[in-house]
């Protein structure tokens, strides 16, 4: 296992010291975007403790600047595909929270319509294309999105976001050769928190400067902090320009997993001083102290907005509380979107010919 | 009315409905510039444009993906897949995927997509390009698979498959390519979901789909000339959904039924038949369901031993007189 990581050697210096891109106004919406995605996840991790959530939960904790970022720069009609670490990309993208957290609850009102939960958040309208489950499942469906647009002569574009360890599966090498060889519009954006799992960056890619997988397909790529929002948003916006000419494009974004993988996991393959790393490098907390210096932020103000998403997260919770577990009757409903013919709605219970009266006998042996 | 082959019924309904439906296209491998490897393509680059028939690199889970994406956008993508046993490379995207999003997002979005690909065996290809692994994905809620035997089904089942808001995977079959029928130059789509009564009969009920239908049939017709039993043949035509009233009502009259197959006989879609039956028809039966099936190797390339493994018209025979023998009525 190699000593030093590529990521320790490549970090870009401290966020604070950089100087600002976006006027105070964007910076302070990205911040209260970021308290959001903070407190909504901090929120789901607690309900889940309570049996609100069941399943799978995984948690944006830690790539709060990473997901505003991105979804800063995306125009409202572009295209987000997603894997199942996704709560964080349905907020920015402007769903309401307690669409989302209705999801969480499995209730008739979530944005999958209780039919997804966390994993599988959906929105035609926020144009969020699908929370997948699959590692890299998304990544040929994002393609053909693309292919889609490109088919049409549209001007939208696709953001197609990963995890690091999903660099190393079949469809991401497929699909990049694919969109390059078609100049599809779409931009894929690796989500670099350092750990698949439990597996290390380092561990499990022989090249671990994921972005530089792009020259294998010709395609321009960057690597950028992911706790800067700002740098983030920059970037995003030169990757998604390039697509939008027909030049699909790779971006990685290097940030933290301050939890577990998914709420249920202590992450004990973490020592005691990677933990004490993370929790200092909290891009929440420096974006904070960045606006604060250069006075765009105030101590009443990161109160307020904390407050006021503290709040939202509250609604958002009561709203999912009170909405309605989906009905029963509703099981057959979303099989097939073409009704067919024969199509089983039998409950597991059911017999497929119920008992009926036997045929009689008849002396020749013949049967009614 | 023409009298075309199966490969030419597939063609023609391809273009007919890219002519119809600027928002079909074709995707897959070598299905322009060479013109398919069964040729079921010739002629549709030249006509419509690398934009609407589209060469891939080898890379089943990318292209079948990519088609699945291009779909939930609106586009009515037709994928080809060389032969069925290739889809096991797109396996995440058919299953994971295209089977799971009209539901999974609760109804927001449809996959409307067609995957052609057909089975196979009797070619010396070897034990990679002779399956029968259309029970993969008979398997499936949320996925639609249909398996014409006839010119006339093959033309009206894609026609009905490419026109679905649902995925849907379109059978073919090596052996049946150049096999020619009567095809009605207006043909309508036809009803997936629905089997077909392919030649009626009061004597035996014979259960097949795909190439093993043709088998039924010519067993049928040499049975009535030399022997004069009148067998009747169910098409299954659709495998999911799969049409258990027209078996059930078919067994409830002739008393007796027999299943015929080219995928292997454990788990395989006789043995959904066969239980089938017994759910349906117990009763009514005068013997038990039997089956005849692949037989359970990977598949040789020396021509006896792959000829040995393959279901034949002899076995279905022999199957339908022992059958027969065990109901009493010989």
């Amino acid at each position: 296992m190699p000593s030093k990581t590529s990521r320790a050697s490549s970090r870009p210096p401290r966020a604070n010291a950089k100087p600002p891109r976006v006027s105070d106004e964007v910076a302070l919406s990205h911040y209260r975007q970021m308290v959001l995605i903070r407190r909504f996840e901090e929120r789901a991790a607690r309900a889940y403790t309570e049996a609100k959530v069941g399943g799978y939960c995984h948690l944006n904790l830690g790539e709060e600047a990473t997901v505003t970022g991105l979804m800063s720069a995306a125009q409202g009609s572009d295209y987000v595909f997603t894997n199942y670490r996704e709560h964080g990309y349905a907020l920015a993208r402007g769903i309401e929270p307690g669409r989302v957290m209705a999801e969480l609850y499995g209730r008739s009102d979530g944005v999958s319509r209780g039919w997804g939960g966390s994993m599988h958040l959906f929105d035609v309208n926020a144009r969020l294309m699908g929370g997948y489950g699959i590692v890299g499942g998304q990544i040929p469906l994002a393609t053909g999105a693309a292919l889609a647009i490109d088919y049409r002569g549209g001007d939208e574009a696709v953001l197609c976001l990963m995890g690091d360890g999903t660099t190393n599966i079949g469809a991401f090498h497929e699909s990049l050769n694919i969109a390059a060889l078609w100049r599809l519009p779409i931009v894929y954006v690796v989500v670099n928190n350092g750990l698949g799992m439990g597996t290390t960056v380092e561990e499990s890619s022989a090249e671990p400067e994921l972005h530089k997988r792009a020259a294998s397909y010709r395609m321009a790529s960057a690597r950028v902090d992911g706790h800067d929002p700002e740098a983030v948003r920059e970037a995003a916006r030169i990757a998604l320009d390039h697509a939008r000419t027909g030049k699909p494009y790779l971006l990685e974004t290097i940030s933290g997993r301050l939890k577990g993988h998914s709420v249920v996991d202590p992450a004990t393959y973490r020592s005691k001083e990677e933990a004490a790393l993370l929790k200092e490098a909290d891009p929440v907390a420096a974006y904070a102290v960045r606006l604060h210096e250069r006075d765009a932020l105030s101590d009443e103000a990161i109160a307020e907005i904390d407050a006021e998403a503290i709040a939202t997260v509250a609604a958002a919770v009561d709203f999912a509380d009170a909405s309605p577990h989906p009905d029963v009757s509703t099981l057959f409903d979303h099989t097939y979107a073409t009704p067919v013919t024969n199509d089983s709605r039998r409950l597991p219970g059911d017999a497929l010919y119920p008992a009926e009266p036997k045929p009689a006998l008849e002396t020749n042996g013949a049967r009614a | 009315m023409s009298v075309i082959t199966y490969r030419q019924a597939l063609h023609d309904a391809l273009r007919a409905e890219m002519l119809r439906d600027e928002n079909v296209l074709l995707i897959g491998e070598e299905i322009g510039k060479f013109e398919g490897s069964y040729k079921i393509t010739a002629g549709l680059l030249a006509e419509f444009g690398q934009k609407r028939v589209r060469d891939t690199p080898i890379a089943e889970e990318g292209f079948t993906g990519a088609a699945v994406g291009a779909a939930m956008l609106g586009l009515r993508p037709v994928v080809e897949i060389m032969t069925i046993n290739f889809s096991l490379l797109a396996l995440d995207q058919i299953v994971n995927h295209a089977a799971k999003i009209y539901g999974m997002f609760g109804g927001q979005a449809t996959a409307p997509i067609v995957i052609r690909t057909p089975g196979g065996g009797g070619q010396q290809l070897g034990a990679t390009h002779s399956q029968n692994i259309e029970l993969y994905y008979a398997f499936v809620p949320g996925l639609k698979v249909v398996a014409p035997s006839t010119p006339a089904d093959a033309k009206a089942l894609m026609l009905a498959a490419i026109r679905d808001d649902d995925p849907v995977l379109v059978l073919e079959n090596l052996a049946l390519y150049n096999t020619k029928d009567e095809v009605p130059d207006d043909v309508a789509p036809a009803e997936i979901g629905k089997a077909a009564i392919a030649h009626p009969g009061a004597d035996i009920t014979v259960v097949a789909y795909s190439r093993m239908a043709t088998v039924a049939l010519e067993a049928a017709e040499r049975l009535a000339e030399t022997e004069g039993i009148d067998v009747e043949v169910v098409d299954l035509r659709s495998l999911r959904p799969l049409d258990r009233e027209t078996v059930v009502a078919s067994v409830r009259k002739t008393n007796c039924a027999v299943v015929l197959e080219d995928d292997w006989l454990t788990y395989g879609i006789g043995a959904e038949i066969a239980a089938t039956i017994s759910d349906g028809a117990f009763d009514w039966l005068d013997a038990p369901v039997r089956r005849v099936a692949m037989a359970e190797v990977p598949m040789p390339y020396a021509k006896p031993l792959e000829a040995a493994a393959m279901p034949s018209l002899d076995d279905a025979i022999t199957a339908i007189h022992q059958t027969l023998d065990a109901a009493n009525r010989p």
